[in-house]
């Protein structure tokens, strides 16, 4: 192999399709059928995972915090609501995108305060705009229904052809299509050359404009992209649960998402898919041992991740299975969780 | 000659210190050109501004005759322009591969591209492998940068100030810190530039500014001292006089 071939070979690597992958989205599709009773907690973890990646697109590839990122995914919850409820757009589909494109604009517009500065100034400037339109959206009650919400969402079917029902078997396979395709484009977009770009600014901006990147042209391009996922993942919100409320804008919704990219992992697209499925179980778990002090034992595992480090427990964790596999397979094909991050 | 890079009056002041002072300096093209002077003289400081990183306060900028004062730091480099740091300024995640990959997509205008995968243009990558195996990478190629050793970080260093073909290159000591072994690569690779290549070398290595340079300017205090070619900067008393005044000190 010439050194040229070679070299594109191991570029093209990253990007190629691994067993572990395609076995993850298969568990996923699978939870669908093994789990009927399920729908409604799942689809809330599958809007949390997209939401999450969304996060994890500016987070974990370009290096930008945010404490606000409920901002796009109020607007786009308000959006998809408002849509349906005046029959604007009555196809849930076409709805979905127009709140997406909605929440890529504020994107657009916010990408121009949040790109000067560093960290602490990002957090405070995403973390106000987010507190910035909550309080737009109680004030203007007359259009968001105020404190009460937007009542009385009627969902059309899908294309015309498929209703929600009841049990929210259509809202989680709709979600988990909506998912899975963005996920598509996402893997797509982090292994081009302007998702490598990305990582080069995150690692030192400095650099990365001394080989002629133009770094705030970029930033500004990831922000308004992970706006619109952020906004379809409130729109999953609204037309999956047929409400959208203030708290689609509230604090705790920015912070519990960096929450889940800590517990997941930035920087490798599936953090914020893993992270999601464990936030939620762990809440689950802690609310039912305890409910009144869930938050703590939240608290505790995160701290724990965060002193131990997560490449050590991601070691431990797969220590058993590894062993097994080494068995079978010899030392070579054990499995690992890539990461950017450590 | 022509003249490649050419600063006109240039002024620069940190609250009151003024760290460059009225620095007007003609590079020709395809010149080995030094800059040198003791610690604290503002070498850096010219670098940054050359490169955009800094304003200055007044002057001018001028590549290939074009003034280039008011462009960011990336359309410099888009130019012509291009540099290596003194402390090595790398991608730690990334491979030897990626930060060159990196370099010559953005060179070539596809560094924009969000949908082609890297590693999918057979003249990238032909680009690729050529500076790997030029800088004695091509072994260390999915290493992550963190990981390797000083001597091929500073060789990566400068490679990736060459992906960017640049007209005139600015290399900021680049032998700095890399240990007796494994200086010859660097030098080797810095003699071997094509001549058609502009060098401007900031240096301490006296040594090596020597035997590189075929002409010299000496900055003192941020304003130039002298310049000329290296034996007659070599007998210039003033020059003796700054570099034998600090030897002095340390003796």
């Amino acid at each position: 192999m010439s050194a040229s071939s070679d070299a594109g070979y191991h570029a093209r690597r990253q990007a190629r399709w691994h067993y572990g992958e395609a076995g993850f989205w298969l568990i996923v599709l699978a939870c669908g059928f093994v789990f009927p009773t399920r729908y409604l907690i799942m689809t809330d973890i599958l809007r949390l995972a997209l939401f999450a990646m969304s996060l994890d697109l500016i987070l974990g590839y370009a290096g930008i915090v945010s404490l606000g990122h409920a901002a796009f995914f109020g607007v786009g919850a308000y959006a998809a609501g408002l849509l349906a409820l005046h029959g604007i757009i009555n196809e849930p589909v076409l709805a979905l995108v127009v709140a997406g494109l909605a929440a890529m604009v504020l994107g657009f517009a916010t990408s121009f305060l949040v790109i000067r500065g560093v960290d602490l100034t990002r957090l405070m400037v995403t973390l106000g705009i987010a507190l910035l339109l909550e309080a737009l959206a109680e004030r203007f009650s007359n259009v968001t229904g105020g404190t009460d919400g937007l009542q009385g969402i009627e969902m059309q079917p899908i294309f015309g052809e498929i209703p929600f029902d009841m049990f929210g078997k259509t809202g989680f396979f709709y979600s988990l299509a909506v998912l899975f395709l963005l996920f598509l484009f996402a893997r797509r977009v982090v292994h081009s050359p302007f998702g490598l770009s990305l990582r080069a600014i995150k690692n030192n901006p400095l650099r990365a404009a001394a080989i002629g990147i133009p770094v705030n042209r970029r930033l500004i391009a990831i922000y308004t992209l992970a706006a619109f996922y952020a906004g379809i993942a409130g729109a999953l919100f609204t037309q999956t649960t047929a409400i959208a409320s203030l708290d689609v804008f509230a604090f705790e919704r920015s912070a519990d998402l960096m929450l889940v990219l800590v517990i997941g992992g930035t920087g490798y697209l599936y953090g914020g898919l893993v992270g999601a499925v464990l936030f939620r179980m762990l809440q689950e778990l802690f609310s039912t041992i305890t409910p009144q002090y869930w938050q703590f034992w939240i608290g505790l595992v995160l701290v724990v991740i965060v002193l131990v480090g997560r490449q050590r427990l991601h070691r431990w964790m797969l220590y058993v299975p590894n062993l097994v596999i080494r068995q079978i397979a010899g030392r070579k094909a054990v499995v690992a969780v890539p990461e950017s991050d450590a | 000659m022509t003249i490649a890079l050419e600063t006109q009056n240039l002024e620069k002041q940190f609250g009151g210190l003024r760290v460059t002072r009225d620095l007007s300096l003609k590079i020709e093209q395809g010149a080995r050109h030094a800059l040198i002077g003791p610690n604290g003289a503002g070498k850096t400081t010219v670098i940054n501004q050359l490169t955009g990183v800094l304003k200055p306060n007044s002057g001018r900028i001028l590549l290939e005759g074009q003034d280039i004062t008011d462009l960011p730091v990336h359309k410099r480099v888009l130019r012509g322009l291009s540099r290596t740091f003194q402390i090595n300024q790398l991608y730690p995640d990334l491979t030897p591969l990626e930060t060159i990959g990196l370099a010559v997509s953005e060179r070539l205008g596809h560094g924009g591209d969000w949908w082609r995968r890297m590693g999918t243009r057979s003249d990238v990558n032909g680009e690729i492998a050529d500076l790997l195996t030029r800088f004695h990478l091509l072994d260390a190629m999915n290493e992550q940068t963190v990981t390797l050793p000083y001597g091929k970080q500073r060789l990566l260093e400068i490679a990736v100030a060459i992906a960017a073909k640049p007209r005139v290159l600015l290399l900021d000591e680049p032998a700095a810190g890399v240990p007796e072994s494994e200086r010859h690569d660097i030098l080797a690779v810095v003699g071997s530039l094509p001549r058609d290549v502009t060098v401007l070398l900031i240096e301490h290595d006296m040594d090596l500014v020597f035997s590189f340079a075929d002409r010299i300017s000496v900055l003192v205090s941020g304003a130039l001292l002298t310049e000329g070619p290296p034996e007659q900067v070599a007998r210039d008393p003033q020059v003796k006089a700054v570099y034998l005044g600090e030897e002095a000190v340390n003796v």
